[in-house]
C-alpha cells in the first residue's frame, strides 16, 4: 500500500509539475490542480497509513490513525480550491481582456498596444 | 491570560465582513471605518510592543488547549515590532488610497484591505507552522483581490502570473509541513525546535527535505533570487496603494526565515548545517545585484522601484545569512527602513503617474505639481540607494559592519558596495528624465488642465518620507532595541519554554476525566 501511495503522489507530482511548466492558462491551471491532489495525499499519509483503524478514542480499540492530518488535509483541500476558482476567474478575466491566454510577460511590442488606462 | 494579543487578527476579521454587509455602497462610511480600524490596530501594536520589550513572552492559547494540542499565539519583541510596523505603514497606505481616490475605482478595496492586514499580523503572531500556512494564504488571498483592484487587462495578465506563482509556493508550502510531521509529529514551532534537536544523526534525511523546502517557500514570500520572477510585474502594475502595501509582504517571508531558521533549525544545528552559509548567502548576494541591475535597466519606474525593492530584499538576507546577532539586528534595522522606503517609492510613482500618459521612462511634458513630487522622489530615492544622511546609509553600515571578519566578507563588501553605486546611477537616470529632461518638453496647445494630486496624498507620502527621517534620528536607539531583539532570537530559552510549558485545559487530569 505504501507504493501504491508513494507511485500515486509521485506520478501526479510530475504529471503536475510537467503541466506547470506549459505557456497558456489552461494547462497551468490543470497542472496546479495535479500537484494539489498530490499534495493533499502527502499530507494525508504524513501521518502514517492505517487500515480500518478509528482517529478518536473508543473502547476496546488499541491501534488508533492519527487525526490530525486528516483535519490538515482538510484545511488544504478548501484552500486550493478556493484558490482554483479563483485563479479561473482571473485567468477568464484576462483571456476575455486581451485575447491571448499565455502566462508569461506580453512582448515589447505587444506591451504597447496591451497597455490600456487604468 | 492577555487577550490583548488576538486583538489585531480579530479585529480587522470584523471589521471587513462589516464594511462588505453594511457599508458597500457608501464609500465615506468605508473610509471612516477602514482609517479608526487602522488607528485602532496601531494603538494596540504599541501597546503589544511596549508590554514585551522588557523582553518578557506573550502567549495566548486559543480556546485554552496547551501547547503542542492547541494553537498558540505568541508576541515577543521581534513579532510585535513587525507588527506595529505594519500597522503604520497600513495608515499612510489608506491614507494615500483614499486621498488618490484609488480605493473609489473598484470595489472592496476597504474590505480587502482589512482581510490583508488580517492575515499578515497572523503571520507575525503565530506560533504554529500550519497556522502560519493558514495565515499565507489570507492575506494572499485579499492580495490577489487588491493586486487587480481597478482592473485593466495588463494588471490582469500579471495577476494571473502572481496567483499561479504564490499558488505553486502554497503547494511547496504543504509539501514541507508534511514532511515535518512526519518526520516530528508536531508543527508547533516550539515544540518542533525541542524536538528536532533529539532527532539521531542517521535519521536526519527527511528533516534536512522539509528543511531546504521550507527555505524555498519562505525565498518564494522574499523575493530571493532565482525564485523572485513573480515580483517585478506584479508589483509594477498593482495599483500604487496596494504595491506600497506589499512592501511588507516580502517582510513577512524574510520575518519567517528569520523566526524559524533561529528557532527550529539554528546555524550550530548540524542537521542543517551549511544551508545558510552555503546556500541563502550566495543567493542573497545575487538577489541584491540582481535588483540593483534591474533599477539600472529598467524602462518604467514603476518597475524600476519593484527592483529596487528586490535588490534591497537582497540585502536584507545577505544579514540575515550571516546569522549572527549582530547580523540579524542590522537586518531588523534595515527591514523597516526598507519597507518604508520601497512604500514611499511606490507611492511617489503613483504621484508621477497622475500626470503622465505612462511610467516609461522617457521625457514628457511636466506633471502637475512636479516641484514637490520631485523633491519626495528625490527624498525616496536617496534613501533607497542607501546615500547620507537617511536611513538607508546607516543601515548598509550595520550589513557591512556586521559582516566584518565573515567568511565570504570580501564578497559581501564588493557587491553590497558595487550594487548601490549601480543602484544610485539608475535612480539618477530616472529622476533626471522624470523632473529635469520635462521641462525641456513643450507641453501640447490642447492639453487638458492636469489634475494636481490632492493633498492627502502628499500628507501620505511625506509622512512615510518623515518616518525615514525618525528612523535615521533615533538610529541609535532603534539599533539598540534590534539589537535585544537579536539577543531574544538566538536565547530562545524562554520563548521554549513558555510556549510548551504553559499549562492549558485538561493540563492537570482531574477525577471526572478519569
Amino acid at each position: 500500500m505504501e507504493f501504491l501511495v508513494a507511485s500515486a503522489v509521485g506520478v501526479m507530482t510530475a504529471g503536475g509539475l510537467y503541466l506547470m511548466l506549459r505557456l497558456r492558462t489552461f494547462p497551468v491551471i490543470l497542472g496546479m490542480s495535479l500537484l494539489t491532489y498530490a499534495v493533499n495525499v502527502f499530507l494525508f499519509a504524513s501521518g502514517r497509513l492505517t487500515v480500518g483503524a478509528p482517529p478518536i478514542l473508543s473502547d476496546g480499540v488499541t491501534v488508533y490513525t492519527d487525526p490530525l492530518p486528516q483535519a490538515l488535509v482538510l484545511t488544504a483541500i478548501v484552500i486550493s480550491f478556493g484558490m482554483t476558482a479563483v485563479v479561473v476567474m482571473i485567468g477568464l478575466g484576462a483571456f476575455l481582456g486581451s485575447d491571448d491566454d499565455h502566462v508569461d510577460d506580453p512582448s515589447e511590442e505587444e506591451d504597447e498596444t496591451v497597455q490600456g488606462p487604468s | 491570560m492577555n487577550h490583548w494579543i488576538i486583538a489585531p487578527v480579530v479585529l480587522p476579521a470584523l471589521l471587513a465582513p462589516f464594511i462588505v454587509l453594511a457599508a458597500r455602497y457608501h464609500i465615506g462610511i468605508q473610509r471612516a471605518v477602514s482609517v479608526t480600524g487602522v488607528l485602532m490596530l496601531i494603538g494596540i501594536a504599541a501597546g503589544l510592543a511596549l508590554q514585551v520589550s522588557d523582553g518578557s513572552i506573550l502567549l495566548y492559547q486559543l480556546g485554552d488547549w496547551a501547547a503542542p494540542f492547541g494553537i498558540v499565539l505568541v508576541g515577543d519583541r521581534l513579532s510585535t515590532v513587525m507588527v506595529l510596523l505594519t500597522a503604520v505603514l497600513a495608515l499612510f497606505v489608506l491614507l494615500y488610497a483614499i486621498g488618490s481616490g484609488w480605493d473609489n475605482r473598484g470595489w472592496h478595496f476597504h474590505a480587502l484591505f482589512q482581510f490583508q492586514l488580517m492575515g499578515i499580523m497572523g503571520a507575525f503572531l503565530t506560533g504554529d507552522l500550519f497556522n502560519l500556512f493558514v495565515f499565507f494564504e489570507v492575506l494572499l488571498i485579499a492580495s490577489y483581490g487588491l493586486m487587480i483592484h481597478a482592473g485593466g487587462n495588463a494588471r490582469l495578465r500579471a495577476g494571473v502570473q502572481y496567483v499561479l506563482f504564490n499558488l505553486i509556493g502554497s503547494t511547496l508550502f504543504l509539501f514541507a509541513l508534511g514532511s515535518i510531521y512526519a518526520e516530528t509529529g508536531t508543527l508547533n514551532m516550539a515544540d518542533l525546535a525541542n524536538r528536532v534537536t533529539m532527532i539521531a544523526p542517521e535519521d536526519t534525511v527527511g528533516i534536512r527535505v522539509a528543511a531546504v523546502l521550507l527555505l524555498l517557500v519562505f525565498a518564494i514570500k522574499a523575493a530571493v533570487v532565482p525564485l523572485h520572477f513573480w515580483l517585478p510585474s506584479s508589483y509594477a502594475e498593482a495599483p500604487g496603494p496596494v504595491a506600497a502595501l506589499f512592501a511588507i509582504m516580502t517582510k513577512v517571508g524574510a520575518y519567517a526565515i528569520i523566526r524559524v531558521y533561529t528557532m527550529v533549525f539554528p546555524p550550530d544545528l548540524e542537521v542543517t548545517a551549511g544551508l545558510h552559509t552555503l546556500w541563502l548567502l550566495p543567493a542573497a548576494l545575487v538577489s541584491l545585484a540582481v535588483g540593483m541591475i534591474g533599477v539600472l535597466a529598467a524602462k518604467r519606474l514603476d518597475r524600476l522601484v519593484a527592483f529596487s525593492v528586490i535588490g534591497s530584499m537582497g540585502m536584507v538576507m545577505v544579514s540575515i545569512s550571516l546569522f549572527t546577532p549582530a547580523g540579524i539586528a542590522a537586518a531588523l534595522y534595515y527591514i523597516v527602513h526598507s519597507t518604508l522606503a520601497g512604500a514611499a517609492l511606490f507611492l511617489i510613482s503613483d504621484l508621477v503617474r497622475t500626470g503622465r500618459a505612462n511610467l516609461s521612462l522617457t521625457a514628457q511634458p511636466p506633471i502637475a505639481g512636479t516641484t514637490l513630487t520631485a523633491a519626495l522622489f528625490f527624498v525616496g530615492a536617496i534613501a533607497m540607494a542607501g546615500l547620507p544622511p537617511l536611513s538607508g546609509f546607516l543601515g548598509k553600515l550595520l550589513v557591512l559592519d556586521a559582516a566584518y571578519g565573515s567568511g565570504l566578507m570580501v564578497w559581501i563588501w564588493a557587491i553590497v558596495l558595487g550594487s548601490s553605486l549601480i543602484c544610485i546611477v539608475g535612480f539618477a537616470r530616472a529622476g533626471s528624465i522624470l523632473f529635469w529632461k520635462a521641462h525641456s518638453i513643450e507641453p501640447p496647445e490642447d492639453a487638458d488642465a492636469m489634475m494636481r494630486p490632492s493633498p492627502l496624498s502628499y500628507v501620505a507620502v511625506g509622512g512615510l518620507v518623515s518616518l525615514l527621517v525618525a528612523h535615521t534620528v533615533f538610529a541609535g536607539q532603534v539599533h539598540a532595541y534590534t539589537t535585544t531583539m537579536a539577543g531574544q532570537l538566538f536565547a530562545p530559552q524562554p520563548y521554549l519554554s513558555t510556549v510548551v510549558g504553559t499549562p492549558g485545559k485538561m493540563s492537570k487530569p482531574t477525577k471526572e476525566d478519569n
